[in-house]
């Protein structure tokens, strides 16, 4: 069976296919969502270990740190596809970093709200210059660089090339987040941010965080593809293709029989 | 009665709690909302220049 991998490279492809799995996604998502909240607030254990009651503010986890792994993974992506769009130079690709790009800037700047709400009464303070928080911060900066730059830049494909630039260069920063708090030697941290640690986690506490994490994920497909999909229309708005679909949905217009240029009559014959 | 006034105090700690889970599902909540309304902006101006196209107005004049 030879599979053409290639199909979907192409916005005209593409769009039906994100438009049937965009409303598919968000409600998956919405339901993995809503069972963690669930999950997360009556279904863990009032205390842990010694007597002492759990402190309330320790629920942010169940959203702070699905929110900081999203920040990163789509800061991956970002970096993914701009270098895939550079090689390749392939349109859909670049539409996919504009698309993504929002999502994880809000995930980005969600991590560093939660944190700072969580900050507040276990450290004390809701922001402080610590290595993990400054580098997250850094990451928030480098998402809305990327945004400012690409929008500064009226010729779309010259803006393209040079937000993926920005985006790949930025990729520095994945490690550094990851290390300012996981570093070898825990004596060179002098990290307020406490590490992370999958395995000491109750397990109520860890099923909440987890799923809370795959919706996050889900809705994070469901808004890039749905921003995908706008991005595309706009782009590809003089295209045979968009015309037509958007005469046969109708949109009040007059019929196409008679009606339209001999160039729009020409664009339509060779989308047929 | 009782066990939502708890459900809602959280401890004692329900201004941060709130805040962190308010925030994030505003946010979220509202970017689904303005991709569906800039999707609907984006539809709207398609078929309008459409239309004029069909008219044989030059659509430069109308962007």
């Amino acid at each position: 069976m030879k599979i053409n991998w290639f199909k979907y490279a192409a916005p005209t492809a593409f769009y039906p296919l994100a438009g049937r799995l965009v409303p598919v996604l968000a409600v998956a998502a919405a339901a993995l969502v809503l069972f963690a909240l669930y999950w997360g607030f009556f279904e863990t254990p009032e205390r842990l270990g010694g007597t002492n009651p759990q402190k309330e503010y320790y629920r942010i986890i169940f959203i702070h740190v699905p929110a900081a792994w999203m920040s990163m993974w789509l800061y991956l992506v970002l970096a993914a596809w701009s270098a895939v769009g550079l090689v390749f130079n392939t349109r859909l690709s670049f539409m996919m970093t504009n698309a993504v790009a929002p999502t994880g800037a809000i995930f980005t700047f969600l991590a560093l709200w939660t944190g700072a709400f969580w900050g507040r009464p276990s450290w004390g303070t809701y922001w402080d210059w610590d290595p993990r928080l400054t580098s997250e911060l850094i990451l928030f900066f480098l998402y809305i660089g990327f945004m400012a730059l690409h929008s500064a830049i009226d010729d779309s494909r010259r803006a393209d090339r040079a937000a993926a630039l920005l985006a790949i260069v930025g990729l520095v920063m994945l490690p550094i987040i990851y290390w300012s708090i996981n570093c070898p030697d825990p004596n060179n941290c002098a990290a307020l941010h406490q590490r992370s640690s999958l395995t000491d986690i109750e397990s109520n506490i860890l099923t909440a965080m987890l799923v809370m994490t795959l919706g996050f994920w889900l809705y994070s497909f469901a808004a890039a593809f749905a921003r995908l999909r706008n991005i595309i229309l706009l782009r590809e708005q003089d295209s045979a293709w968009v015309r037509t679909m958007v005469d046969a949905a109708g949109a009040g217009g007059p019929a196409n029989a008679g009606g339209g240029d001999a160039l729009d009559a020409n664009r339509r014959g060779v989308s047929a | 009665m009782q066990g939502l006034i708890d459900f809602l105090s959280q401890g004692g700690y329900a201004f941060y709690v709130w805040s962190a889970f308010g925030m994030t599902f505003a946010l979220l909540i509202a970017e689904a909302l303005v991709l569906r309304r800039s999707r609907r902006t984006i539809l709207q101006r398609v078929g309008r220049l459409a239309r004029l196209r069909m008219q044989n107005v030059p659509p430069g004049e109308h962007r």
